[in-house]
């Protein structure tokens, strides 16, 4: 696999892409970023870096042809959508415009005026927060000392372990917060079984307004962390070893070697790995619809399960479309922040 | 904690000191640290491993447990009698094989076709030239950024005016393509040499010919990673077959499941037999093609 890629042993490319990256706009280099195989191609401007040759007459054409399926599709079904969402978060559609599309009315920012006052809005945005910001950094620190200790020279079937990690990943996120909403049971779970014997009362896993998202986060962890540490894997062997050794001779200790050479050359994949997971945090769904259905309290309601229990459960599309570009612009505002801090880094 | 590792010193006796060095040897307390080193790991590991595969055993378990044995106090943790009558409900009564084979369909049709939709996309991206070829490419990238949730309104109304709401194409049909998968292909068929498809040009092969049979062939691997990914996510989708699958008779295991979990949320043995069927299908795939997966989101991370 190593093999796939050739490299252009000229570096002179490494100064032109400094200048390509500054002219390229903002959402580029997110949306690379985003997308795993061009995260390190992008940043070295890898992109389009081979010389320019006369295109053969007919291989435009049959270029587009290619393309065509796929660009009709993802056009249709969701470049549109997303535009129309724009325009159906600044109508009244409801259920009567279902049935009767001309019912609908034009209120501009009515429905981004009325969320903004609606406390319930408010709580999912809270909670939404609440799980990103938690659980985001317990998946992110988790992975990585999985990985760590995975990479370990002394530790041997590094395949068998990896494997069992990453398990939970693969499984259908319904059916193991089915298996979790039993195992959180307040007198039947083996949670609180478990804790019992270490002195912990019984906690109310999913009926306590402060436990829930806890209960919920766990679970989250448990089920992603072993995505992430295959990255942080690759991302660690990535590292020349010869730089531990140099440091070593330095007479870095562990701890040192790890902030000052892990830490600084996992940055891309650490920016990856962000990214990655706080959007993913942010779209938090499957998990309370099944186990919580919200509660209790609304302490477990997230802004997507707002915006499904708005749009599909009381057919108030316009104010869930609302919901919905509101859930884009912090994810995007979340993503950009990241960028920021590791450019403040670097 | 795996910074707590003893260190190697570079004063001893040289590289044949290793763990296999007797005690009271030269070597001695280096490989006392070593296997301390080495049992502290091992250690966490297997704790690791074991929070890992808990709940899933426990799921297996539960599910062949007799009726109530799983709602008990103290819980167990191994079924006192191993029973399959929850399986065997599961099909007669509550139509699991209906909802077994709706997912499979969909998970299969959407895999089959994706793979040729993306392939072509991803291989014109990476090997042919043509004029906007950019421009698209990072038009497409935008979409990366969107979360998919902002298109589902708009999409269901699409949907309804096309009849497509609870249909299997409801489903499949926004599935059939995926930026994603398109930027998979295109980073992998780069290394495709150009000198091999001109050599065909040059043979009076047609560009069909040339992608079905020179480029196909090339980029199998990384077909194999996007179709195992592509069943895995399909298979495991929930939020949209939820919206756009309004009847029974067409649902998908995990909104059979989401539903059922409603109604039976005392049969805790029929649950965990239901949730067995809905992953068992992805974690054999998984299992056993998992070279081709593990790899491709290793290699597709990170690649210098």
């Amino acid at each position: 696999m190593s093999t796939q890629c050739s490299r252009n042993d000229d570096t002179s490319w490494r100064k032109r892409i400094v200048v390509r990256d500054g002219a390229k706009p903002w959402w580029y280099l997110m949306a690379a970023s985003l997308e795993p195989t061009t995260v390190m191609h992008a940043a070295s401007g890898q992109l389009n870096a081979r010389p320019r040759v006369e295109i053969p007459s007919g291989v435009g054409k049959a270029a587009w042809l290619f393309l065509a399926p796929a660009l009709v599709l993802i056009f249709v079904f969701f470049f549109l959508p997303v535009l129309a969402s724009l325009v159906l978060s600044a109508t009244d559609f409801d259920i009567y415009a279902i049935a009767d599309p001309g019912s609908t009315r034009f209120v501009g920012l009515k429905n981004y005026g009325k969320l903004l006052q609606t406390p319930e809005f408010w709580q999912a945005l809270r909670n939404t927060f609440y799980f990103a910001l938690v659980g985001g950094p317990l998946t992110i620190a988790l992975s990585l000392a999985t990985a760590l200790l995975l990479n370990h020279k002394l530790v041997r079937f590094k395949g068998f372990f990896r494997t069992i990690y990453f398990i939970p990943f693969v499984t259908t996120l319904v059916a193991v917060s089915i298996v979790w909403r039993y195992l959180y049971h307040t007198r039947y779970g083996l949670f609180n079984y478990g804790l019992g014997f270490i002195g912990i009362g019984p906690i109310d896993w999913l009926g306590d307004p402060n436990w829930a998202m806890p209960a919920i986060i766990l679970m989250a962890v448990w089920k992603s962390f072993g995505y992430n540490m295959l990255i942080f894997i690759a991302g660690l062997q990535a590292i020349p070893s010869e730089l531990y050794d140099a440091a070593e001779i330095d007479g870095a200790g562990p701890v040192r070697r790890f902030f000052n050479v892990t830490l600084p050359l996992l940055g891309p994949t650490l920016l990856f790995v962000g990214v990655i997971t706080m959007i993913g945090y942010f779209q938090l769904f499957a998990e309370p619809y099944v186990m919580t259905q919200g509660g209790p309290l609304r302490a477990t309601t997230s802004v997507v399960l707002l915006m499904y229990e708005e749009g599909f459960r009381w057919w108030r599309m316009g104010y869930a479309a609302a919901i919905a570009f509101v859930l884009f612009i912090v994810i995007l505002l979340a993503t950009l922040l990241q960028f920021r801090l590791q450019k403040d880094r670097t | 904690m795996i910074l707590n590792e003893p260190q190697r010193k570079t004063t001893g006796p040289g590289p044949s000191a290793g763990p296999l060095r007797a005690p009271g040897s030269f070597a001695a307390i280096e490989v006392d640290r070593t296997l301390v080193t080495k049992i502290v790991l091992y250690a966490l590991l297997i704790i690791g491993a074991m929070i890992a595969l808990t709940p899933m055993l426990w799921m297996l378990s539960a599910s062949v447990m007799p009726t109530g044995e799983a709602s008990a106090y103290p819980p167990r943790f191994f079924p006192s009698k191993v029973t399959f009558s929850h399986y065997g409900e599961l099909f007669t009564r509550l139509n699991l094989g209906r909802y077994l084979f709706n997912s499979a369909f969909i998970a299969l049709t959407v895999t089959a076709i994706s793979l040729v939709i993306n392939s072509m996309a991803g291989y014109a991206f990476a090997k042919l030239r043509f004029r906007g070829r950019d421009r698209t490419f990072k038009l497409l990238s935008l979409g990366l950024v969107l979360p998919v949730q902002v298109a589902m309104l708009p999409l269901f109304l699409l949907m309804k005016n096309l009849h497509l709401i609870n249909t299997y194409w409801g489903v499949i049909i926004p599935g059939m393509s995926s930026i994603f998968g398109i930027f998979l292909i295109r980073q992998y068929a780069l290394s495709i040499p150009d000198d091999m498809l001109d050599a065909a040009r040059i043979d009076g092969a047609s560009e069909l010919r040339i992608y079905w049979e020179v480029v196909v062939p090339g980029i199998l691997p990384i077909l194999a990673t996007l179709a195992i990914w592509t069943f895995l996510a399909t298979w495991n989708d929930f939020m949209w077959p939820l919206i756009v699958l309004s009847d029974e008779s067409h649902y998908t295991l995990p909104v059979a499941l989401a539903n059922l979990s409603g109604e039976h949320v005392q049969d805790t043995e029929l649950m965990m037999a239901g949730s067995v069927l809905t992953v068992i299908p992805v974690l054999a795939v998984f299992l056993f093609l998992q070279r081709y997966y593990i790899q491709g989101v290793m290699a597709g991370s990170v690649k210098g």
